[in-house]
Order: structure tokens, then sequence, then C-alpha cells
């Protein structure tokens, strides 16, 4: 008994390892320096612990603004893009013609580099000395009036920005839904016919229960990669992101570290924590919602 | 309700566009259902059964040909408005709803005049279960349930709506062999307590001839025989008919008929009066030979298998064309397993004589 106990530890020991050292150490180093007070880098030492490094974080009008950022682009994009995703997918199912190719179509922005979508949505949006840029022209030639999406108002900025997060992550949604759909027996629908049940019936009765664990999946997925979002800002705004008032969380976090105000590993790890906690609870909150509504 | 087929025809476009042409899986089917019948449609996988069943239902437009449900013409009505209730092979239970929620399921769907009032659908419904003989699970999921109890929510899910054709597509083949034969006691009953018109699709033999009223035995999506079921078993129209109806399966000779005498291989079977001078197939049912010394056919034994009140005598014949030679004795007459031969008698009305070309039945 003993010897087999101790060659079941002995079997996991390579993912224990592993995930001790990439995962548990640097997760409990990061809990330990959000409370070292005073920390400094050079020397390795601190003063002691204590809630300084949080209340510091909490009280700095940088955080609150990429807080504000972070919760304004999980909001709208989460529920846009996973209905967005929900209608083309359904779109996608019900022709027969051209699927394949609408389905690919669908999927590029998926394997394309964040970088280079990022430059087309800047021909598209930005203003430079030559040109007000695609979109500009576009409204202008309906008679409107441009505005510098780029390095203009808050709210020109923040659409760009959700505009662009959606269509990042629509594709893999698309995908997935696609095939979430294209699973569910057609003997169901046939059942349905026979009964008469009308289309949206059919949809919200039928449809939406068989579907609803992918659907819930990519909604978790959607709420925790939304709150981390990072890369997408820096692709149209550039590594300034306080200067342009477009940082998130994450943006938060690297500047604290890495950033040309950095070097202060106590207060980026207290950020990092708050963040933490706040993906946490709206999982959590996700999940309690989920055991009613989704169907396994 | 009874229902009328009138050269019911359904064409598929060929997948493989090199070979190209149409499949025809329903070939000219014309029938009638009499009112309050249950009714088998039998034939071995593929032959078009349940394209059938689905042209009936509505989920399938026919190429050619009409439907009429009564005196109604019901060709080019959409499944809904048909009132017909269908139950799947996998009996397709909406896994995420519980059984009363599945029943209720269809009457909730109903529109305008047709609405009914919650609690007239709960009574409806508990109506059914009652039927079927669910009543105490009708909080539970489907998934929490066995198979034959699914398939009795499937039943009173099809019948919830009072249809006026009730399908039943292969209902059974999910089933266990001992709540197989139960599942279909109960068909049978209910099928006789609500006198709807049932049409029952299956690829068992036994299943189809132990409920139906009628059996229709189909191969390639042609009809080959339509009757009751004795009657299909007594007298197969042909070749085909025969050897797929009957466990153990018909014993199957080349034979040749010789001035008004069956012959095969060397014996002198039995006189076969009004049949010309030619070459046949000589199907012989395996409760039709009865060993006696004196008899007329003499074939090799193989093996005496002893089931109780029969014996199954295996033996083997230079003429046979099928293989597992068998006859169904009884008990009393068995042959020693230690004999190397054994001879037997023909009953006359279990042999039946089939055109060597076509296949089809020569009386005599």
């Amino acid at each position: 008994m003993k010897n087999s106990k101790f060659k079941g530890w002995l079997y996991l020991l390579p993912a224990i390892l592993f995930l001790g050292i990439f995962m548990v150490y640097p997760l409990i180093d990061v809990l330990i320096y959000s409370v070292e007070e005073g920390y400094n880098f050079v020397s390795q030492t601190a003063y002691g612990y204590g809630p300084y490094n949080y209340s510091y974080v909490l009280h700095d009008p940088y955080f609150l603004q990429a807080v504000k950022n972070t919760f304004i682009i999980v909001v709208i994009t989460v529920p846009l893009s996973t209905g967005f995703a929900l209608l083309i997918a359904l779109a996608l199912n019900s022709i027969k013609k051209l699927k394949d190719l609408f389905q690919t179509v669908y999927f590029l922005p998926y394997v394309t580099n964040t970088l280079a979508v990022g430059l087309v949505f800047m021909i598209l949006f930005k203003k430079t000395a030559y040109t007000d840029g695609m979109i500009n022209l576009l409204i202008q030639f309906f008679g409107g009036q441009g505005v510098d999406f780029i390095e203009g108002p808050y709210w020109a900025k923040m659409f760009v920005m959700c505009f662009y997060t959606i269509w990042v992550v629509l594709p893999f949604k698309v995908l997935i839904l696609t095939s979430a759909l294209a699973s569910v027996n057609q003997d169901y629908y046939n059942a349905a016919k026979i009964d008469g049940t009308s289309k949206g019936r059919i949809f919200r009765r039928i449809t939406l229960p068989m579907i609803s664990p992918m659907l819930f999946y990519l909604i978790i997925t959607g709420f925790i990669g939304a709150f981390k979002a990072y890369s997408d800002e820096v692709a149209l705004f550039g590594t300034d992101l306080n200067g342009a008032g477009m940082n998130t969380i994450v943006g938060y976090v690297y500047d604290m570290l890495y950033g040309t105000a950095g070097g202060y590993p106590s207060y980026a790890s207290a950020a990092a924590i708050i963040l933490f906690v706040i993906v946490l609870t709206i999982t959590c909150i996700n999940l309690m919602v989920s055991k009613k509504n989704v169907h396994y | 309700m009874k229902v009328v087929l009138q050269n019911l025809t359904k064409k598929f476009p060929n997948r493989n566009k090199k070979i190209g042409g149409d499949v025809i899986a329903v070939n000219n089917f014309n029938f009638e259902i009499p009112d309050g019948k249950l009714i088998g449609l039998l034939g071995p996988s593929g032959c078009g059964k349940s394209t059938a069943l689905n042209l009936i239902c509505g989920l399938l437009e026919p190429t050619e040909g009409h439907i009429f449900f009564g005196e109604d013409e019901v060709t080019n009505l959409p499944p809904e408005v048909r009132g017909v209730g269908l139950v799947f092979q996998n009996y397709a239970l909406y896994p995420h709803m519980t059984v009363l929620q599945n029943i209720m399921f269809p009457l909730q769907n109903l529109k305008g005049d047709q609405k009914l009032p919650k609690e007239e659908i709960v009574r409806r419904a508990k109506e059914a279960a009652g039927l079927v003989q669910i009543d105490g699970l009708l909080e539970r999921k489907p998934s929490e349930m066995s198979g034959g109890q699914q398939q009795r929510v499937a039943i009173a899910r099809a019948l919830v709506k009072m249809p006026k054709v009730l399908l039943l597509d292969e209902p059974l083949s999910n089933l266990d062999a001992r709540l197989r034969l139960q599942t279909r006691e109960e068909i049978r009953r209910i099928q006789r307590e609500t006198g709807i018109t049932t049409v029952f699709v299956t690829h068992d033999q036994e299943e189809a001839m132990s409920i139906s009223d009628l059996i229709v035995v189909m191969k390639d999506g042609v009809i080959q025989q339509i009757d009751e079921p004795q009657e299909v078993y007594d007298d197969p129209v042909n070749l085909f008919v025969a050897k797929f109806l009957g466990t153990p399966a018909i014993n199957v000779f080349e034979g040749e008929v010789r001035n008004g005498r069956l012959h095969i291989g060397g014996d002198d079977l039995m006189a076969v009066p009004g049949v010309p001078d030619k070459k046949v197939f000589v199907g012989i049912r395996p409760e039709g030979l009865e060993p006696d010394p004196e008899g007329t056919f003499g074939c090799g034994l193989v093996n005496v298998e002893v089931m109780g009140r029969d014996t199954s005598v295996v033996f083997t014949h230079d003429g046979a064309v099928s293989e597992n030679l068998r006859a169904i004795v009884a008990s009393g007459k068995r042959p020693a397993k230690t004999e190397k031969t054994v001879r037997f008698r023909p009953d006359p009305l279990k042999v039946h004589l089939f055109d060597h070309e076509t296949e089809e039945r020569i009386r005599f």
C-alpha cells in the first residue's frame, strides 16, 4: 500500500514540479511582493509588511483609469462579440453553398498577427498629415464631421478599441459555435418540426440549451480574456497607454514593472492581485449563474 | 384514419457524381393502411423503410405520387398540420427537459384557436404518461432513465397531441432482448387502446410478425408483398421474402423439375403437379422436414441440438444454396447424434418453388 502511494506521487512529480516552479511559486512570490513595504529593487530588502502598496495603487489615478477602461471593454465586448458570433454561426449553419468559404473568411482574423491587424486599423482610423483615415473619409463623404479616432476624444478611442477587440475575438467564437450548432442531433429539429414548433421557440427551447455549455465556455473565457486585455491596446495606441488614457489593468502592471516610470514590483504585484480577485469574483458569479441555465 | 399511398416515389441525387443518376429509395408505392390497424414496414437495412416513413410524416417531400389521410390529400402539407406522431429510433427526447416538459412540448406549440390553457396541457400530458405507465417519473430527466422508460416517454410525447397516425421508426432497436419483447407488447396494447393507425418500421422480422396486423415487405425501395404476418410466412411471393422471414431461416436448395417431380441433387423428393420441367430454387421451412427412415430426402447429419421442446437438426446436402441447413423436429423423433446420415419426409405445404431466373414463386 505504502509503495503504491509512493508510486502515485512519483508519476505526478513532473507535473507537480513544473506547476510548482512556474505557477505556484510565482503566485506566492507576487503575493509577498504585494505586501512588502518600501521594497528596494537593488538591495532586495523591505522595511516591513503592510497594506500600503494596495492603498497606493487604489489611489493612483492611472490605475483607476485603467480599471475603468478595462471594465468598459469587458462590459461592451464580451456580450457583443458572443452575440455576433452566435448570429454569424447561425447564419453559417443555415447555408449550404459556400459554407466552407465563409467559414474560412470568418476565421482569417484569428490567424492574423495582432500587430498587423493593428496596422490595418490604423489605416482605417488614424488621422495623419496626408489623410484623415478611411473611416473619416467615409463619414465626410456622407456629410458627417470627421473625428480623430486614435488621438481624439475618449469615446472615439474607446469605440475603436471595442470595435477592434470584438473583431479580434470573433473568429474563435464563431468557430466554436458553428461546430456546437452542427453537433446538435438533427432528430431534435425533426421532432420539433413534426410538433409544429415555431422557429423562435426551436431556438429558445432547443438550440440554446443544446449549445449552452459551449456558449458558457465562451462567456467565461471571454470575460477572462477581456480582463487581461493589453496587447490589443498597444497595437492601436502605442506603448504610452497612460498618456493616451487607454491603459488597462494588465497594462498598468506592465508599466509599473518595465515602463518608463517603472521599477516598482510591489505596486505591480498589488495591482496584479487586485485583478486576480476581480477575475475570480466574476468567474464565480458566472459559475453560479450557469448552474441554472447551462445543460450538460 | 386510413392512410393511402399512391405511386409514391422518392429519388435522391447520387452523391457520387461520376456514377450519376438517382438513387430510388422508395419506388412506386401503392397501398392502403386500413383505419386503426398496425402495419409493419419490414425490410433489410437501406431498403427505404425510413424514407417511406419520413414521406408519410412529411419530413421528406415525395418526388412523385400522392399521400392521403382519410379522404384528404396531405402530399404537400408540412408535417405539423398532418397530425402525425413520430417516435424516433434514438427517441430524440430533449435532454435538458424533464419527462413532463418533454411530453408537454408538442401541446405548448399549439397556436391560435387550438391553444390550450396551462392546466389542460398538464392534464393531457399526465394522461399520456399514464397510458404508457410512467406516471412516477415525470420529474426525471431523460438521462436518468433506462432505455425502455425513455422509449415510453417518446411514445407519450408522440401520442399527447392525439395524432391521426402514429409512426414508429425502429423503436425497439436500442433495447435489450427482454425489454424489446416487453415493449413490443406494450406498443401493441397502447395501439389497441387508442385505436390510432400505426406504422411500425423494423428490420427484425420476428418483431414485425409478432405485433403487426399487416406486414409490408420491402427490398431496394420496392414492395415485395403485403399481407397478414402468417400469410407472408406461409405463402411468400418470391425467394427474397421467403428468406427474409422465419427463424431459423428457410433452407434453400438448387433443384430441378422433371416430369412433374421435384429433384434435389440425386433425390427424387416429391410430386409437383403442373410445374413445367426446369431448374428451380427450392425453399423448405425448417419445420417442413420430418425425420423418417422411409423419407425421400437423404442428407448428411452434422449435429443435433436439443432445445427442450424441439430439436434442431443441422444437416448438409449437395444441392444446398444456403449455409447452415436446419430442420426443427419434435424431440421424440430426433435422430441419434451418432448417425452419419438422416432421411427426411418433406411436407408439401412447407416446400416452396421459385423460378431460377426471376426468383418468383412457382405455385403447384
